[in-house]
């Protein structure tokens, strides 16, 4: 069995050609630094498997962040090469080539968006380039599958390049100057609509009004997709459901049982939010209530992801996130970390020091909430006034500010400059955008409902033995002494360790002001990230930097807290 | 006469004379594609010390001021 990888620049189309070979899913998207982490999958060549690996992008074979890193490392083990080269940029993509030739492994390379570069008037003699190079060359459309099985046919041609030795740097741009003479006609091409907005798009002027414009938009519309669907489909769903949910609970009879699987009634009916049973909170939560926001904010995020206009977005974000310690790149992991903090914290890997690196994990963790857990906020304080969401984003958005000032002091350690390729805008397919909505959406479901069920499990346990009461009366002089919550208020935090939208949901019975939901719902988001992100953020920092980050989530906490209980409380 | 680009004008173009740096820079720049002799077009300057957005080969490339002041250009075409 042979370990084939498949490298090449950032953005050249690496995983869409990943999910068109094995038939596998990962998630592509319209800009550099997507993929940062290897996928494996299996491939039958004639009678033999074998393995494929979508390698993340790297420009050369000299690492400059992490995800450069897992690329190099992918490289040193493959057996055979397929070298994915963007056909509109074959200059530029031709150093990592030739850098793999001079390896010495067996190469095929995929001319990859051959469609754009005809759009584009650039012209590419096939033939002439794999006689240059002396390895065969394919020209392929990933998104549209053309040309991938003349490439899977091809495939045991690969060879190593025998004309092409190890050189240095200059001897393979005059290397590449000589190739691109011999290979590539360009003819000039007129400014089209695309190429206007793409400059109006990243020029400060217009740059700046577009992006609000943008940002409106999109906000307007996951809230308009996640409560439509509430109102027409989720709720008249449950509706159905009650009639069963209460024959269920009359048969079951008080009792431990039905305490488990119901929960509380609460004036002799089932309250989806406030019940707490395994079959009545346990499962409206994550349908009614997070479900449809998750579906809304990934199908918008993922139109965002595929049309290119991130990178867009880093660039006019790039002087304010400097001061932050970061570069404009940043607003991509936190962009991901409002879905789900995980990928988030996972997108960090493509920013270049361990300073940036951390601060933007540290950032996500205490002051990007996850879709989840907005859902349970727009859904509790809804009720009260669009003005009490508003108040819990804009404490958010400080601490987000004042964190990213202070941390950029307290961290030492170099911030590079932002470096980085704006891709061209392109129409996002609705195939493509639906696929990878639905993965994203059952990602959440099989790591959502477990944790939820847990929970719920986990609560009536602690209530039942009585360590909410304890935890409350031991956590008092901070819970209501700082935060001018009520006590019972740990058993949410504790909670929100494991779900942050079920922590949420029972805050409800608790009989709070809005305002104290207010403040309870940030400190939700502040005071320490969830399992899941606190596993990936131990993974990626390593535990003397997680030991830091805790801590710095500890004292931001307390002092939010307080500051918020004396600002909006009075007291 | 030889300038760094972020002295052109937005929207002006012109030919890359010299990467005043070192090894490591040239190299990066290099990897975008941003070498002597290319032609390069400043698409936006950033105000406040922002970012440089470039083009170069038709593709667009976002730059951090410091690095953009090392890249010279000669006279705009």
């Amino acid at each position: 069995m042979k370990k084939i990888v498949l490298m090449g620049n950032p953005n050249v189309g690496k995983s869409v050609f990943f999910s068109r070979l094995t038939g596998a899913n990962v998630i592509a998207s319209n800009y550099p630094g997507t993929t940062v982490d290897f996928s494996k999958g299996r491939i039958c060549l004639g009678n033999e498997g074998h393995e494929i690996i979508d390698a993340p992008g790297t420009y050369s074979l000299e690492p400059s962040n992490k995800a450069e890193e897992v690329a190099l490392d992918m490289f040193n083990r493959a057996d055979l090469v397929i070298n994915v080269v963007d056909a509109t940029n074959l200059e530029r993509n031709l150093y990592l080539t030739l850098q793999i030739l001079e390896k010495k492994k067996p190469v095929i390379l995929a001319l990859n968006m051959w469609d754009e570069a005809g759009h584009t008037g650039i012209l590419i003699d096939i033939k002439k380039l794999e006689r240059v190079l002396g390895i065969p060359v394919v020209p392929t459309v990933a998104l549209s599958g053309e040309g991938i099985s003349a490439l899977v046919h091809r495939i045991d041609e690969a060879r190593p390049a025998e004309s092409i030795g190890p050189m240095g740097e200059d001897d393979r741009w005059i290397k590449i100057g000589e190739v691109i003479r011999d290979v590539q006609q360009v003819t000039h091409r007129h400014h089209t609509l695309r190429d206007w907005l793409s400059e109006a798009s990243i020029r400060p002027l217009t740059g700046f009004p577009i992006a609000l414009a943008v940002l409106f938009a999109a906000l307007w519309l996951v809230s308009f997709i996640g409560e439509s669907l509430i109102t027409h489909i989720f709720d008249p769903l449950f509706d159905l459901y009650t009639p069963f949910a209460m024959d269920l609970s009359a048969w079951l009879g008080p009792g431990f049982l039905q305490a488990l699987l119901i929960g509380n009634l609460i004036d002799g009916q089932i309250d989806y939010v406030q019940s707490m049973g395994l079959l009545t909170t346990g499962i409206y939560v994550p349908f009614a209530m997070v479900l449809p926001y998750i579906v809304a904010f990934y199908l918008v995020l993922a139109v965002f992801e595929d049309s290119g206009y991130l990178p867009r977005l880093a660039t006019l974000t790039d002087t304010l996130f400097h001061r932050f310690g970061m570069h404009g790149f940043g607003i991509i992991p936190v962009f991901l970390g409002l879905g789900c903090n995980v990928p988030g914290v996972l997108a960090t890997r493509s920013l270049e020091t361990k300073k940036q690196r951390f601060i933007a994990a540290t950032l996500i963790a205490i002051s990007v909430p996850c879709m989840a857990k907005n859902a349970m906020v727009f859904g509790i304080l809804g009720p009260y006034g669009i003005g009490y969401i508003v108040l819990v984003f804009a404490t958010l958005i400080i601490v987000f500010i004042t964190s990213g000032l202070i941390l950029n002091r307290l961290i030492k350690g170099d911030s590079p400059e932002i470096c980085l390729e704006i891709p061209p805008y392109r129409q996002p397919d609705t195939k493509t955008v639906v696929k990878k909505t639905w993965m994203r959406i059952r990602w959440f479901l099989e790591e959502a409902i477990p944790f939820l069920f847990l929970g719920v499990l986990l609560i009536n346990i602690l209530y039942t033995a009585g360590v909410v009461d304890w935890l409350g009366t031991i956590f008092a002089p901070v819970i209501q002494g700082l935060f001018g919550l009520p006590k019972e208020a740990t058993s949410a935090l504790l909670i929100g360790f494991l779900r942050k939208d079920l922590a949420v949901g029972m805050l409800l019975p608790l009989g709070m002001s809005p305002m104290q939901l207010v403040i309870a719902t940030t400190l939700l988001t502040v005071y320490f990230p969830c399992v899941g992100t606190f596993a990936v953020m131990f993974k990626e920092l390593g535990i003397r930097d997680m030991i830091k980050a805790t801590a710095f989530m500890g004292g931001t906490a307390l002092v939010v807290g307080t500051v918020m209980r004396i600002v909006l409380l009075g007291i | 006469m030889t300038q760094p680009i972020t002295s052109l004008e937005t929207g002006k173009t012109a030919v890359i004379v010299r990467l005043d740096g070192g090894h490591l820079f040239r190299k990066k720049m290099g990897e975008m594609g941003i070498r002597e002799d290319k032609t390069i077009r400043v698409v936006a300057i950033h105000p406040f010390h922002g970012p440089v957005v470039v083009e170069i080969d038709g593709r667009e490339i976002t730059l951090g001021r410091h690095m953009a002041e090392h890249i010279i250009v000669g006279d705009t075409a």
